[in-house]
């Protein structure tokens, strides 16, 4: 399943060509279609987002997005059937130009499959509750799509970048005098 | 302060005719059927005044969101002011993209919300 997954999560963008998702993500996560596993797949994945230099407001919706689309999936592709599988993907996008980073998330299952031009975000006018999930994860996310897998069940990937702030130094710009020794921080020299 | 049934919602009246909904923990999918059910609950009571305080929920996603969206609408059917408080940043965050922070009464401060 992983292969054929991988397979389709490398990138179709040339000009941001930075998706290392060639072999295999670097994080794999099976988890079960149970709700009360959702804080641990959005824990984890606003940790990893942490690590790749995302701000904390960032993390956090970013985990929101991956929590709306294993909701998504629960709720309408597995009917709320609470014992189906989910994969959940994670890989870094490394540095470029314009960007410290990224995250590529990719969350794939074995519910019903839907046309992928049906998966659409509502109209936000008509105030009711529920169908926001698709466009939250489409408003925080930079890249969004959906596909059928072979088979069955559906494959969602996600990419987010994170953008280089223009006015923090890099650790190549810095100046050799900011180098810290171990001795300037042992405890002996306090 | 009267507790209701629910594991990670209290229920505090302040005031005649003024109920505080207090949940202690995430709302996502799993918990916003407690959520749900407790609103319903105080809104068939004859209260005025519903206040939801957020001041310890870290996290709410889409489900959270409509569950409220729900009350609201049950609120001006009865007649009772909904108002939300003490919402955090990232909370709050997720009303602005549902562009939803316009539709609920949103203050600050427990304190605001009784008095408003």
């Amino acid at each position: 399943m992983i292969s054929r997954w991988i397979q389709n999560l490398r990138t179709t963008d040339p000009a941001r060509n930075t998706h290392p998702m060639d072999q295999r993500p670097e994080i794999e996560l099976r988890l079960t279609s149970d709700p009360m596993y959702l804080c641990g797949a959005r824990e984890l994945v606003a940790c990893i987002a942490r690590r790749i230099g995302f701000d904390d407001m960032d993390c956090a919706k970013i985990a929101l997005a991956v929590d709306e689309a294993l909701s998504n999936i629960i709720r309408h592709g597995y009917e709320r059937a609470f014992d189906k599988p989910i994969w959940l993907g994670i890989s870094p996008l490394k540095p470029s130009a314009n960007t410290i980073g990224g995250i590529v998330i990719a969350i794939e299952d074995e519910a019903k499959q839907v046309d992928p031009c049906h998966m659409k975000g509502r109209d936000l006018d008509d105030i009711k509750p529920g169908g926001l999930g698709v466009h939250i994860i489409h408003e925080v996310m930079n890249d969004v799509s959906y596909e059928k897998r072979k088979g069955c069940g559906m494959r969602l990937v996600m990419t987010k970048y994170a953008p280089r702030p223009s006015d923090s130094p890099r650790l190549s710009d810095q100046a050799p005098s900011c180098k810290v020794t171990l001795n300037d921080r042992s405890p002996s020299r306090r | 302060m009267a507790n209701s049934q629910s594991t990670f919602i209290s229920v505090e009246q302040p005031e005649e005719g003024i109920v505080v909904l207090v949940p202690s923990a995430d709302i996502d999918m799993s918990r916003s059927p407690e959520l749900r059910s407790v609103l319903r609950q105080e809104m068939g009571r004859s209260v005025h005044k519903l206040i939801v305080d957020l001041d310890s929920v870290e996290y709410m996603d889409s489900s959270g969101l409509a569950t409220l969206v729900e009350a609201m609408r049950n609120a001006s059917g009865n007649k009772t002011k909904l108002v939300i408080c003490n919402m955090n940043p990232k909370v709050s965050a997720i009303f602005e993209i549902a562009r939803l922070d316009s539709f609920f009464s949103i203050v600050g401060s427990r304190e605001e919300a009784i008095s408003l």
